[in-house]
This record gives C-alpha cells, sequence and structure tokens, in this order.
C-alpha cells in the first residue's frame, strides 16, 4: 500500500500547525519525519492516520481519497512517547486485543502473538501486567500490540524518547531487522539526527509546519538543500562560518584567507556562508588543503567513546566531533585543522551552492 | 573542604541481611580526595542513589563508617557536615530576589552584611548571574535557577563538598553543554570536592576528573574517562561505556591463549600462566568497535568475517560482522570503503582484553 499526501494544510485557532505538506510514501518502506520539538511531526502523522482531518488538501491511501475517512476505518496502528498499555491486561492480553477486536480465533490468536512476542523478546513475560516489567519491556509490548495486526500504517511517535541510551541503541537496530521484512509502511518521528542516520530509509525534515527536504536518508544528509536542512540534520550542530569568495582567495570572517581548490574555483565571488560538519575537523592535519586555526578550548564534551569538542577564537566557535577520549583543560590553546575540500557553500538565501564532492574512497 | 572516605562500607534495606542480594551498596572501601571532580556513574537501580545519600547524611549506612578528614560523622545531619547538595530541579526561594537567594546560606551565619555584598558579588559573577541579582528568582529560567541552587553552595567558605544529584535534568539541551562548561570553570577554580551523580556517561565524562562506575550495588572501576574507554576493568564497564559498547566474545582456554567456534587468539605467557590456574568459570574476550583492526582483502593472520548489516551514521559506520557465526560491531571511517560481502578482520593485542568472572585479567606484573 503506498501513502500520499496532497498540499495537507492544518490550522488550530489561527496557528498554522501544517503548512501546505505534500508527501509519498512508498510501499514496504521506512520514513522518519525528523524536526525540533513543535515542528509538526505528531500533527503529520496525526493527519496520516485521519485523528484529525486537514483543512486543505487530501490523503490518498493506495490511490483511494480517504482524507475524510476516521481512523478506526483505517487499519493503522500508533505506538507513543509514553508505554501505553492496558494496565490490567497480561502482556499476552494486551498484544491480543487488537485481534480480538478484529475477532480472530483463539488458535490464530495465540500463534500470532507468541510470534510476535518472540520477535520482541518478550515471550517470557507474557503472563504477567505490564507494570511489572521494565520500561523497555513495556515499550516493546506496546510496539508487539502495534505489530501483531499487519496495520498497513505503523506510526511511531518518538518511541524511544523515554529509554536510557543502551536500551534505545539496541532497540533502534532491532527496528531495523523488523521492518525489513514486512509490505507495511513505517512512520517514525523523532527529534534526533542520528536516529534518522541510523534508521536509515527516507528522511523528511519539518520546520514549523513545513517539509524542509525529503527525500532518501543518506542523499538528505549529504546534500542538504538550504543552510536551514543541513542544520537540522546535524547533531552536534553543523559549523557555519560567513566568509567571501574573491579571486583565487577566500576568507573566513575578513580574517582568514585561504587559497581556493578546485572544488570552490567553479563558484562565482561573493559573499556565501560556509558549512562545515563537526566531524570533519581534526586535531592533526590530513590533507594538503587544511585550514590550520589556532583556537581555545571552551569545553571537550566525552560521551565514552567520542568528544564533543567546543574551541573558539576571537573569529569563531567551532565544534569537533571526535572519535576517542580526548580529555583538556577549560581554555587550553590547541589548533584544529578544517579540511577545506570538506565545505559546503551556501548563498546569500541559504540556498545550497555546493556540497563537498566524494574524493576518491581512500584506506586508512 | 574536605577528604571523604568509605570504610567498610556497605547498606541494606532489610534488618537483617542474609545474602549478598540482600545489600543495595556491597562492602566497599573508597576516598574522594579533597579538591577533586568526582563523578558517580552506573543505571537505575545500581546503589548510586544510596551511596550518595550516605555522603550527604540524608542515610545513615547499616555498616562500616563515612569519614569526613578523618572523622566519622556517620550520624551527622547534611547541616552538619556542610555539605551543599544541587538536586535535578532548581531549590529556590521563589518569591527571593537572587541576591538574597544567594546571601541566605551568609546571613543564616551571622555574617555581617558588608561581607554579605562582597561574597554575593564575586559568586554571582563567577556565575554570569550579575544582571539578575534583583529579579525575583521565580522570574528566572531553568538554568539560571539551577545556577542559583549552585550559588548558595559556592558562597559558604566552610562547605566540604557539593553533591550533584543529576543537576541538568530539566535544562534545554542547546543549553546543557554551557553549564558543563560553568561546572568545570568552577571547579577549577574553587577548590571544593565535588561529586556529580548522573546514568548519562556524556554528563559524568565531561565532568568528572575520576569516575566511579556503579553495577549491582558495587563500584566496579574508578578511573579516568579515557581508562574507561581503552581498559574497562568490568565487562559492565565495557557495555556501558561507549555507543555502541565493547565487544565480548565467550571463549575456552586453549594451549597458547583462547578461543571460540574455529578462532584462536593468542595471549602473553603471563596470561597463559594465569588460565592455567584461575577457578573462574566463565571466560569472555572484549575489544571496543573502534579498535578491531578491518581490511576488504586478507592480510596477516586475519580472520574472515561475514558482513551482515552496515549502519550508516553519516560521518562513520558501524558494522556488523559474523566471525565464525559469532556478532561483532566494527567502528568504520567514512573514508573507508565498505567491504561486500566479506571481511578480514584482526584484534590487536594492545586491544584486546580477556576477562575472568567479568574482571579484567591485567597481563602487566
Amino acid at each position: 500500500m503506498s501513502l500520499t499526501l496532497e498540499h495537507v494544510s492544518r490550522s488550530v485557532d489561527n496557528q498554522r500547525w501544517i503548512v501546505d505538506a505534500s508527501l509519498s510514501f512508498e510501499p514496504g518502506s521506512f520514513n522518519v519525519l525528523l524536526g525540533r520539538t513543535l515542528s509538526g511531526k505528531t500533527s503529520l502523522m496525526r493527519l496520516m492516520a485521519g485523528l484529525d482531518r486537514p483543512d486543505q488538501g487530501r490523503v490518498l491511501m493506495n490511490g483511494e481519497d480517504v482524507t475524510g475517512r476516521p481512523v478506526r476505518q483505517r487499519n493503522v496502528s500508533m505506538v507513543y512517547q509514553q508505554f501505553i498499555n492496558y494496565p490490567t491486561l497480561s502482556v499476552f492480553e494486551n498484544i491480543a486485543s487488537p485481534l480480538r477486536q478484529a475477532r480472530m480465533n483463539e488458535q490464530e490468536i495465540r500463534q500470532k502473538v507468541h510470534q510476535t512476542a518472540q520477535m520482541l523478546r518478550i515471550e517470557p513475560f507474557l503472563q504477567r501486567l505490564p507494570l511489572e516489567l521494565s520500561g523497555g519491556q513495556q515499550q516493546r509490548t506496546a510496539m508487539a500490540r502495534a505489530l501483531v495486526k499487519d496495520a498497513e500504517l505503523i506510526l511511531f511517535d518518538e518511541p524511544l524518547v523515554n529509554l536510557d541510551y543502551k536500551l534505545r541503541e539496541e532497540l533502534r537496530q532491532e527496528m531495523r531487522a523488523l521492518f525489513a521484512s514486512r509490505h507495511c509502511i513505517a512512520v517514525y518521528a523523532t527529534t534526533e539526527p542520528n536516529e534518522a542516520l541510523a534508521l536509515g530509509g527516507t528522511t523528511t525534515i519539518l520546520h514549523e509546519g513545513c517539509i524542509v527536504q525529503s527525500g532518501a536518508t543518506a542523499q538528505v544528509y549529504h546534500q542538504p538543500r538550504t543552510v536551514l536542512a543541513a542544520e537540522l540534520f546535524s547533531e552536534p550542530p553543523i559549523n557555519l562560518i560567513d566568509g567571501r569568495i574573491s579571486g583565487n582567495e577566500v576568507s573566513f570572517a575578513g580574517a582568514v584567507h585561504f587559497a581556493m581548490n578546485a572544488d570552490l574555483r567553479r563558484i562565482g565571488d561573493g559573499e556565501y556562508r560556509f558549512g562545515v560538519r563537526p566531524s570533519h575537523i581534526s586535531l592533526v592535519p590530513s590533507n594538503d588543503d587544511d585550514l590550520e586555526l589556532a583556537v581555545l578550548v571552551e569545553l571537550a564534551e566525552i560521551s565514552g567513546s567520542e568528544t564533543f569538542l567546543h574551541v573558539r577564537n576571537e573569529h569563531f566557535r567551532i565544534i569537533l566531533h571526535l572519535p576517542g577520549v580526548h580529555e583538556y583543560h577549560v581554555d587550553t590553546p590547541i589548533r584544529v585543522f578544517i579540511p577545506t575540500h570538506k565545505l559546503f557553500v551556501f548563498d546569500s538565501a541559504g540556498q545550497l551552492v555546493q556540497a563537498p564532492g566524494a574524493r576518491e574512497a581512500r584506506i586508512a | 573542604m574536605a577528604e571523604i572516605r568509605l570504610q567498610h562500607l556497605a547498606h541494606s534495606y532489610t534488618r537483617n541481611p542474609g545474602s549478598v542480594d540482600d545489600y543495595a551498596l556491597r562492602e566497599l572501601e573508597h576516598v574522594w580526595a579533597q579538591g577533586g571532580a568526582y563523578a558517580l556513574l552506573g543505571p537505575s537501580g545500581c546503589g548510586k542513589s544510596t551511596l550518595l545519600n550516605i555522603i550527604s547524611g540524608l542515610l545513615s549506612p547499616s555498616h562500616g563508617q563515612v569519614l569526613f578528614d578523618g572523622k566519622v560523622v556517620n550520624e551527622l545531619s547534611p547541616q552538619a557536615r556542610n555539605i551543599a547538595q544541587v538536586f535535578q530541579f532548581p531549590v529556590v526561594y521563589d518569591t527571593m530576589s537572587v541576591f538574597d537567594n544567594l546571601a541566605f546560606p551568609l546571613r543564616n551565619q551571622g555574617l555581617d552584611e558588608a561581607r554579605v555584598r562582597s561574597k554575593v558579588a564575586e559568586i554571582a559573577e563567577v556565575l554570569d548571574l550579575g544582571a539578575t541579582l534583583n529579579k525575583k528568582a521565580r522570574n528566572l529560567s531553568a538554568d539560571e535557577k539551577q545556577k542559583v541552587s549552585m550559588g548558595r553552595g559556592l558562597v559558604r567558605d566552610d562547605v566540604s563538598a557539593i553533591l550533584f544529584d543529576e543537576p541538568l535534568t530539566v535544562i534545554d539541551p542547546h543549553l546543557k553543554w554551557k553549564l558543563r562548561r560553568k561546572l568545570k570553570q568552577i571547579h577549577e577554580q574553587f577548590n571544593i570536592t565535588m561529586i556529580y551523580v548522573t546514568h548519562d556517561q556524556l554528563e559524568a565524562s565531561t565532568f568528572a576528573d575520576k569516575i566511579a562506575v556503579m553495577y549491582a550495588g558495587q563500584i566496579v572501576q574508578f578511573g579516568t574517562p579515557r581508562e574507561l574507554f581503552e581498559r574497562p576493568r568490568h565487562t559492565f564497564v565495557g557495555y556501558f561505556i561507549g555507543s555502541p559498547g565493547m565487544n565480548l566474545i565467550d571463549v575456552q582456554a586453549q594451549p597458547g591463549g583462547v578461543g571460540f567456534a574455529g578462532v584462536h587468539l593468542p595471549l602473553p605467557e603471563v596470561v597463559q600462566a594465569y588460565l592455567a590456574s584461575t577457578p573462574a568459570t566463565r571466560l569472555q574476550v572484549g575489544i571496543r568497535p573502534e579498535f578491531v583492526q578491518l581490511r576488504e582483502a586478507p592480510f596477516d593472520d586475519a580472520h574472515q568475517a561475514r558482513v551482515v548489516d552496515v549502519e550508516d551514521l553519516g560521518t562513520y559506520r558501524i558494522l556488523t560482522l559474523a566471525l565464525d557465526g559469532v556478532a561483532l560491531k566494527v567502528r568504520l571511517g567514512e573514508d573507508r570503503v565498505i567491504p561486500q560481502g566479506q571481511a578480514w578482520i584482526s584484534f590487536p593485542a594492545q586491544w584486546l582484553m580477556l576477562y575472568a568472572d567479568d574482571v579484567l585479567v591485567e597481563a602487566g606484573p
């Protein structure tokens, strides 16, 4: 089954929650909605499910207009942030509830519940009550209920946000495996760019109710069409530096000058915003076109196996994302190296002029 | 200012504890040196809140002693211990101004108003609260309120330690790093023992010079962020620190080293000698995804593995491999070619750890 939104809009109390959204999801696809809090992710999902009706535009399922059709008459499942289960029913009955509603026979119910519970690794807990389980197991129960009934459309509204990061890591990977073999459309809302990347499939970036960009996840990440898309799809935030190109030279903040490489030579003179991803900046020179900057360490944030290094000098504030553990005292002077062939270039209106071309792959 | 020493410390919430399972804290010896920046890191239920409450004086331990600068303080209240605490939710006097909030502990001590004024001004400057001194505390943002809570601990000259209990929970994500920086600066400026309790590896490793990792009522490692990453002394530390965590594989002792399925891993002679005599029932090797060597073609004594899954995280990838049926994760940089179907991997001796009953077997003397 396919799902299409055509110029869908919705306002509440004169506030525009969703503005002219057009999207199309293929059968069997996994689709991420990425956006900050209040960007419209939940509102858009409610329109997809039929929980709300758009003021304008149409919703099509398999080409058929279902715009006014209520959620009960659609084959849709939803999983929420909060672990929502029936507290007085056993885990088995929680998972079985959509099948009982559909009046499936007992033997088939038993088989489907066990199969789904096994997939989500909660089979040993089928006789317990949800509140006797850990948070991760409670959310697995809610997911099992959504998956058991072969819905055509499954909507996940930040389902992992209330779990600790180790559980998130595990469940995220299971999700990919779970959906690899299914034919339904999955839509998954998240505020975290790294979660979108980990889940793969397609990504639609939302901001203030508008679709900023939509496409295959890797493509949206590597070819953001605007500064906004690059900013929203980067964690830690992409570094943005104002600069100008004139002749054969690029200057940043009127203070740092460097010769243009072949990629940048195609761009005309003028004012631009340059973007560089935190993971592309290093502490040691690695390319002949590196731009060297002297900076002070503002803070080294260490996340177990990686380090987010905040640095600054009188002109710039930059974040580096480094693999491994790097311990620094606040205000230590260091040098950082920006590979100029990894620069994104945006024009003054914020439109992408150039994305870094993938150089020939190298083996380190 | 104080050194905090925990001696034969254990705690059980049951009256007559029998087995180790009855203990929220199993017996431990530990020293927090005067002036250190420490973190207490662990998942929920590991015992870190119990330990924090025992240090602060909210809870009296069922076994052992808490010593501040050599004096037993088991029966002393938090006030008597001069402990300042910063909780998840900022504790401020809403109707008082920021100035009066910061002055409160000093006026309680009967300090003269001129001293109060200079002390408050000094702390307000350190915390960037200067512009808010005349505002009512209820009009502050969450991060400003949390800074006021901290400031009330810092103004006192006699504070022996500041304890932080998940202090950034209610702070907006984009402001968190600024507050982390502030905390670090404050620690470097003031010579005060600080202990920061959290379940978040980023908070712990960013703040602390040394981290105590807690698991099942025990401190399983006390080390720098680098030590926790490079030489986890317990399998739990390997698993909990890092995303993804350490690869841990069950192995059997073999002549010259250890092995699993059809794979043999040679180990140094000291470790072999240890293996010959150990009563341990479970042996595991551990290696971090960052340290596995991977190439597309055979090399040296590399093992052939099957590529099962590739998770593309934009600027790096996490590969899942099957090595003789055993799953293994490998981190691969953006510029590296992703091997198709097969890959060859090896485990550099420097990064290959051996664990006996979950504890690191040290190769050195």
